[in-house]
């Protein structure tokens, strides 16, 4: 029978299978053993030529511990590639492009080492990323992952565009809803583009992260959906936020369907909701301007908060030389190789006054700068147990009720919460 | 007259040893590639299961029927099952109606024959996502569809249409698999006796007499085997899905059961109700095929 259910469940042999056979390596004698090492990856150009160069200055410096680096093996999602070859315990020793949301699940699965348990790893993760660290410990107070880069999400806007409809390009009316509206309305009224704005109005659990969440975060002033296992995002905030968006959809100003290219590089959007890696992306394609994400009633840049898109790196247990990856990690996330990775792919990492520590970057490259400025105020996912299954559920209710209109904004928030709050109480 | 005894190796390997030889490795895939796995994630159902790394302690309990209790409570498995049930209405009927019409004037053409066969074969060895890419062109909100229908274009428009979601995916995978499906008409139409067409014909039967009354009934078993194959496509519908409608959209009217296994089972890590979500797919695939073959083999 050429049955897909029969097919998944081929793979869920494949991975039973694997488990049953496999031999850990989560030992405390992996722990303290040095050798060569591999590691994953991001597929995006600029990073895999970044760490492609530091492995190289590494390997040049430790030729008994040498690196090999590899893209992240093709799948629909790292996360997907990465949960599979924990399970067959073939996981690289470390993964440069580890989702903040995956952390809990490949937690669970018995995939990560706390970093903590090398000596002066707690106080070297806390010195490099200020408070921002605390939001990426584990409920048990550990750290299964090393806050490594962001990229803080703003609103990027197409100035021609915003000429063409009459509108101030040097300084756009975009920091109130009640502004952000009125442009919007300005812009597909006079057609110089079909859509003010096009995040993606599809149901991956992602998606939250590029239309509520940064919009959440800036009008709660940087709360996480979910603190203290209590849901938060049914508040006052979360519901401007929503009832704001389902206006943008009413009204014609978003589109219902997703757009099969880039819309805001083909101009079908005046605006988008982007991190720094789109300087480079549209440099050359459109003429943007950059501005904080709005709130409702208009805050000062300064005091924004807004999603951090981060990816961090993981250290797997299937790593049978441990203390080498957490050096390299070391050297991975040093001063100076995260000067380089701001130079080659111009995303931010994770630490403190990155402003000044990287002043001559930013003086050369003033378009990063406000960038560099906003990763000053991110929030990120919450780690808490189902954290994927919680995202869902609230892409699940925002799409039915602010995508379609379907549920009332009030009870599809008041529902994902309770749903949300529920799942993170799970272990 | 006596009988000559049987050498044991014969009796226990056959009179043909060699031919298990040849079938062994077939059947040791099907052992291990669907008997296993079957077996395995009925297993799974039943227990509270996650996949973890080698050598990680990890407890696996056997919780009844938790996990059936809790997928066929979740509005969006039902729903699941509803949206696939309203495809295999619309495309198991559509598949067979079209595919016979359809092998049958090919049967009956002489010219371009093999240009046509190979015409209604080409979506079926085309690769989904690329189909689905002109699926996108033709009916997106601005889409040559919409264009030509002009005021009369649905709105919202049909990918992110509630009501036409399903359709339009039903319409696709129909058009997708009608080649496969017409050559297995067009084999079974090669075993009508041409006599029973002169017969009718004497008798003073129309072509659409003759369709109804020699080639429907000619090409029975055929349609058992082409109800039967669209139904088990479909019940599995995937891709379509995820790519035409963007992860079941809009708003789940699209999601199918494999569709909701895939987001439980490998994005949200939690394979039990995603196995019980397979188990009961298998069942409702099993009963439907069952009672389709009581309906179409009957006299």
């Amino acid at each position: 029978m050429r049955s897909k259910a029969i097919a998944l469940s081929v793979a869920v042999l494949a991975l039973g299978t694997t488990a049953a056979c496999g031999g850990g390596s989560g030992s405390s004698d992996a722990a303290s053993a040095t050798g060569p090492i591999k590691v994953w990856l991001s597929n995006n150009p600029e990073e895999i030529s970044w760490g492609k160069a530091m492995v190289k200055e590494w390997n040049a410096a430790h030729s008994g511990q040498k690196v090999t680096a590899q893209e992240i093996p093709a799948g629909k999602t790292s996360e997907e590639v990465i949960g599979a070859a924990i399970t067959a315990g073939n996981a690289p020793c470390l993964v440069f492009n580890t989702s903040p949301a995956a952390v809990p699940q490949f937690e669970k699965q018995g995939g990560l080492v706390a970093l903590d348990q090398f000596p002066g790893a707690t106080s070297y993760i806390e010195s490099r990323s200020g408070g921002s660290a605390d939001q990426y410990k584990s409920p048990d107070g550990k750290f299964y992952q090393m806050p490594w880069k962001q990229n803080p999400v703003m609103i990027f806007y197409n100035k021609a565009l915003f000429k063409k409809a009459g509108l101030d390009a040097a300084n756009p009316p975009l920091k109130t809803y009640a502004q952000f509206l009125a442009t919007s309305k300005r812009i597909v009224g006079s057609k110089a583009a079909p859509s003010a704005i096009s995040p993606a109005p599809t149901s991956e659990f992602f998606q939250s992260w590029f239309d509520f969440y940064p919009l959440y975060a800036a009008e709660s002033g940087g709360k996480q959906i979910i603190e203290n296992g209590k849901a938060t995002f049914d508040d006052q905030a979360g519901k401007d936020v929503w009832n704001f968006w389902r206006t943008m959809y009413a009204k014609g100003y978003a589109p219902q369907e997703a757009y099969s290219g880039d819309a805001f590089a083909d101009q079908k959007a005046a605006m988008a909701v982007v991190g720094p890696w789109a300087i480079a992306v549209y440099k050359g394609k459109v003429d943007w301007g950059v501005v904080p994400v709005p709130t409702k009633q208009g805050m000062p840049a300064s005091q924004i908060h807004t999603f951090t898109d981060a990816k961090n790196i993981g250290l797997y247990s299937a790593c049978k030389n441990q203390l080498t990856a957490w050096n390299v990690l070391k050297f991975a996330t040093s001063k100076e190789q995260d000067g380089k990775l701001l130079q080659t792919t111009g995303q931010m990492p994770i630490r403190t006054d990155l402003p000044t520590t990287y002043a001559a970057y930013f003086k050369a490259n003033p378009d990063y700068r406000l960038f560099a400025a906003q990763a000053a105020r991110t929030v990120e996912v919450p780690n808490v147990p189902n954290s994927v299954q919680i995202w869902q559920e609230i892409r699940d209710a925002y799409s039915s009720s602010v995508i379609f209109g379907k549920t009332p904004v009030d009870q599809a928030i008041s529902q994902a919460a309770s749903k949300a709050e529920k799942l993170a109480g799970q272990s | 007259m006596t009988r000559r005894a049987t050498p044991a190796f014969t009796r226990v390997l056959g009179r043909q040893p060699l031919g298990i030889v040849f079938s062994a490795p077939y059947a040791v895939f099907l052992l291990a590639l669907f008997a296993y796995p079957l077996g395995l994630a009925v297993w799974i159902s039943f227990h509270d299961y996650f996949f973890a790394a080698p050598g990680a302690q990890v407890s696996r309990p056997f919780v009844g029927l938790d996990n059936y209790v809790a997928v066929l409570s979740d509005p969006d498995v039902r729903r699941s099952f509803v949206n696939v049930a309203e495809f295999l209405v619309i495309n198991v009927p559509l598949t067979v109606v079209l595919s016979l019409v359809l092998a049958t004037a090919l049967n009956t053409v002489v010219r371009a024959r093999t240009f046509l066969r190979v015409s209604y074969y080409v979506p079926y060895v085309t690769a989904s996502v690329a189909l689905v890419a002109v699926w996108l062109f033709l009916f997106s909100k601005g889409g040559l569809v919409n264009s030509l229908l002009g005021p009369l274009a649905p709105s919202p428009s049909w990918l992110v249409n509630g009501a036409l979601a399903m359709p339009v995916i039903a319409l696709f995978v129909t058009w997708k698999q009608m080649g496969f499906f017409i050559l297995l008409y067009l084999a079974a139409l090669q075993s009508v006796p041409r006599d029973l067409y002169e017969s009718a014909a004497v008798d003073g039967a129309n072509r659409f007499r003759s369709f109804m009354n020699v080639t429907v009934p000619g090409v029975r078993p055929a349609t058992t085997l082409v109800v039967i194959l669209a139904t088990i496509t479909g019940a599995n519908l995937f891709t379509e899905p995820y790519l035409l409608t963007n992860g079941g959209g809009p708003d789940g009217a699209s999601a199918s059961p494999v569709f909701v296994m895939y987001q439980k089972g490998i994005e949200q890590g939690n394979p039990d109700t995603a196995s019980a979500i397979g188990v009961v797919l298998v069942v409702c695939v099993l009963l439907i095929s069952l009672v389709n073959r009581r309906i179409l083999e009957r006299d």
